[in-house]
């Protein structure tokens, strides 16, 4: 393949998993903005999403569609739920103080992972997508009749990538207005700009808390469930969206939903690019560091606003 | 002879000025009191002189070195001291720990250490319980233990910012006690709200409003200023 | 008794009790313990960090493994014997704590934990990167050949114990050093009420820039003698886990402890080595460890004995 249409593969598959990231980030990103705590068992969420996915398809059988449109539904309520109790059983009773969080969230992150490990064990498994029509893609070239349409071999996506780039694009449309336009949304934006305010205006704000945590769950939960069908489901899978994620929420700026979003489609974009033109290991060293430089110098983001 | 002096020292917050111009001088051996109603800037100001907080503009003048740019520890190891007015003692270690700390700076060796740490608990009256935790001193106390850090420094400078607050009536007697005998070694910059404290220990009072030093003198001076009574003493 | 001298027959005692050990262990728990030292080690030099200055990384496996392949690789590559190889080792953690010191320190709380767990990714991934040399994954052997000091085979488990517990024994001395000494007790300030500690005068940035030197040095120390005494470099040494795991052995010993290292590694390792016999998700004892001392017991074994019977406890 020449290089044109190769860069727009890449780009292709680039955006499926900007996607992705997109729904994982913003789930981590909600719970930091609102919460101020740093969820690291995020991935495992994920990683369940998929697994429940799994799960719910194997039970049902049938047509494919039939058990994914429930795995759709089913995985990321459950997970959603488990996030809740997590919430409530232990976040709630350390008062949400920052470092203990981690160290706690640290420990639900191998619960997670090892009860996975002990229950659906250490194969990797495929769940069926419920349509994959292999959809070629012309392109252009400048013949002796000016520019010609041609179908470069391996150029080419499925209709299935093009719906999860829908699916994440209706559901972060989704999330944006839930936030913005409902009233628990109001709630929550409340909570986020002063905790101590919202208690004294009798705002729940342990239960806000509960449905933020299982909120940010659920969206990586869904977000696993979308891709699942594309790659596998594996009990070690969480820890590449969570590293993803983390880049991604800090590059937008610590709690901040439409950073997050510009930064996921930045992210997802040039990873897909820049594995085009270096190994994989290198783009991932170069993103852990950039990550780690941009806390250091630029702990607003690099698009967010340095607060006075 | 100045020991500290300030030119035009101004900080902003998001287009607030906390402070604004303040031209300040205050010579060696002083006891100076700042006072002002709250929000006047005091505490900003303060944070100015010590580093705490850096200025928008303006230098700050210590012992004839220009320290506007010093981070805070160094200015404090030129011989400022400072006294929080949020008591920030450390809660969980204990009383002679919390003076030896501020002592070891100063002094090398176990036994010089010891023996200033005593003196200074002794001086503000907490000689009785020194490995007591410092979290399970009644407010009073922890006020007296911030002061007694401040005394084992032995500094140049002594910046208390409002240390009778939370004291009962003996207690602030025996402050004021304290406060005349410290001046004798050193400089005294006190925030203050309590008029009894500043009018019989204060040789000069600073007033304060709205960022700005509004007025200056001796206290019966100050007492008998119409600005500052329409300012600040107008309710009091 | 005086409390230095309670101190000092408790350590004491706890050192010529590991020694004698050495001579009734079977040889199955008498590997287990040399290890655990080494181990417990690293977990000490953590402690500097965390429970002395109390500041928490989640990238200590960094240190760790610039210890450990410091040493590996110049036995490897460059042929040095144990001990230059040694100092290799603790001189690539040295290196790499200032350069990682003088970057995260310029954060705090959250960001710090985050910008640790970042840079020892980065490392990790580094390690897997030039896998010409490191050989990734599959790690190195270090030849018996190779790992002969003064005269001393320390691929002889006897041998190999007096070697870890001198490892032990000189940290641990150090610790006990460094608790007592102005620089320790800044630490502990600085703990306590950073501000409070700037406003007494003290640098707090070069303070624990120094912290995370010397924790950074013990634990490349200590990984280089594990490397040196268990004959193996490898990957998984620099792997987020090996950052958790020092967490885990000083919160469950008690943070801020000279022992709880010790107590939380040897408690941890065992409880491991148990469960791995029935399952294959050992770690889920870590997850529940983890979630049930951040409940319950955030001061850890040893600082609940502090807290409730020996207040002298260092």
């Amino acid at each position: 393949m020449e290089f044109a249409p190769y860069l727009f593969l890449a780009t292709l598959e680039g955006a499926v998993t900007a996607a992705v990231l997109a729904l994982t980030a913003v789930g981590l990103s909600l719970v930091f903005g609102v919460m101020r705590v740093v969820n690291v068992a995020h991935g495992e969420f994920f990683m369940l999403g998929a697994v429940l996915a799994w799960w719910v398809a194997h039970m049902l059988g049938g047509h494919p569609g039939l058990g994914f449109a429930a795995a759709l539904l089913i995985a990321p309520l459950m997970v959603g739920l488990i996030a809740v109790a997590a919430d409530m059983t232990v976040l709630k009773r350390i008062e949400y103080d920052p470092e203990r969080t981690i160290v706690a969230t640290i420990g639900i992150l191998y619960i997670i992972q090892q009860v996975t490990l002990m229950t659906y064990g250490p194969d990797a498994r495929p769940v069926e997508p419920p349509f994959n029509t292999r959809l070629a893609i012309p392109w252009f070239r400048f013949g002796e009749d000016g520019v010609e349409l041609y179908w470069p071999w391996g150029l080419a996506t499925t209709s299935y990538k093009l719906a999860v780039i829908g699916a994440a694009g209706v559901v972060l449309l989704c999330v944006w207005l839930l936030m913005a336009r409902s009233r628990i949304g109001l709630l929550m934006r409340a909570t986020q700009l002063d905790r101590e305010m919202a208690l004294a205006f009798a705002i729940p704000v342990e239960r806000i808390y509960a449905i933020v945590f299982g909120l940010g769950a659920g969206l990586a939960a869904l977000a696993a469930v979308l891709i699942v069908p594309i790659s596998q489901a594996h009990y070690l899978m969480g820890g590449d969206p969570l590293l993803l994620s983390f880049i991604v929420v800090i590059i937008g700026g610590l709690g901040s939903l439409p950073g997050t979003v510009v930064a996921a489609i930045l992210i997802g974009l040039s990873d897909g690019i820049i594995s085009v033109f270096f190994s994989p290991t290198l783009a991932k060293i170069l993103a852990t560091l950039l990550v780690a430089l941009v806390l250091v110098f630029r702990p607003q983001g690099l698009f967010g606003v340095r607060r006075a | 002879m100045s020991l500290l002096s300030t030119s035009g020292l101004s900080r902003h917050f998001a287009g607030l000025k906390a402070v604004e111009g303040v031209d300040f001088d205050l010579p060696e051996g002083q006891i100076r009191a700042l006072i002002g109603p709250n929000g006047a800037g005091k505490t900003t100001f303060v944070g100015l002189l010590c580093g705490r907080i850096a200025p928008s503009a303006g230098r700050v003048i210590f012992g004839g070195r220009d320290i506007s740019h010093l981070p805070a520890h160094r200015r404090i190891n030129l011989g400022m001291a400072y006294t929080f007015q949020i008591t920030s003692v450390f809660a969980r270690l204990s009383v002679a720990e919390n003076v030896a700390l501020a002592a070891r700076r100063r002094l090398r060796g176990r036994v010089r250490v010891d023996r200033a740490v005593r003196s200074a608990l002794d001086r503000v009256g907490l000689g009785a319980f020194p490995r007591q935790d410092a979290g399970d001193l009644s407010y009073g106390h922890q006020r007296l233990l911030e002061i007694a850090m401040g005394l084992v420094q032995e500094p140049r400078l002594l910046i208390l910012d409002e240390p009778t607050q939370g004291l009962a009536d003996s207690e602030i007697a025996d402050f004021k006690a304290l406060i005349r005998d410290v001046s004798a070694t050193a400089t005294i910059l006190l925030i203050e709200h309590n008029m009894s404290v500043v009018m019989e220990t204060a040789d000069m009072v600073t007033v304060m409003n709205f960022g700005r030093i509004l007025a200056e003198g001796t206290p019966a001076e100050i007492h008998a200023d119409p600005a500052v009574q329409t300012a600040y003493l107008g309710t009091g | 008794m005086s409390d230095t001298t309670r101190t000092m027959t408790l350590h004491v005692a706890v050192l010529a009790g590991l020694l004698a050990l050495q001579f009734v262990l079977p040889a199955y728990h008498h590997g287990n313990l040399a290890r655990v030292m080494v181990l417990a080690s690293y977990a000490m030099g953590y402690n500097i960090l965390f429970g002395y200055t109390g500041l928490l990384s989640l990238g200590h496996a960094l240190f760790f493994a610039a210890g450990m392949y410091g040493m590996g690789l110049a036995v490897q590559h460059l042929g040095a014997g144990p001990l230059p190889a040694l100092g290799a080792g603790l001189a690539a953690g040295v290196a790499v704590s200032a350069a990682l010191g003088a970057l995260a320190l310029r954060t705090a709380g959250v960001a710090f934990m985050i910008v640790t767990l970042m840079f020892a990714q980065a490392g990790y991934l580094t390690v897997l990167y030039f896998g010409t040399w490191t050989r990734g994954d599959e790690g190195f052997v270090i030849a018996q050949a190779q790992r002969v000091l003064w005269g001393l085979d320390l691929s002889d488990p006897a041998n190999r114990y007096f070697a870890a517990l001198a490892l032990f024994a000189a940290c641990l001395l150090s610790v006990l050093w460094l608790v007592h000494s102005r620089f320790g007790r800044v630490l502990v300030a600085i703990r306590e009420n950073e501000e409070r500690t700037r406003m007494l005068g003290y640098d707090v940035f070069a303070h624990k820039l120094a912290a995370v030197i010397l924790s950074g040095a013990m634990s490349a120390l200590a990984g280089a003698c594990y490397g040196l005494l268990f004959g193996y470099v490898g990957a998984t040494f620099a792997s987020v886990q090996y950052s958790i795991f020092p967490l885990l052995w000083v919160l469950l010993g008690g943070a801020g402890t000279v022992l709880g290292p010790l107590i939380g590694t040897l408690f941890m390792f065992y409880l491991i080595d148990l469960s791995s016999q029935v399952t294959t998700a050992y770690m889920l004892i870590a997850g529940v460890v983890l979630v049930a001392l951040t409940l319950f017991a955030p001061q850890g074994l040893a600082g609940e004995v502090r807290a409730r019977l020996w207040r002298w406890l260092p």
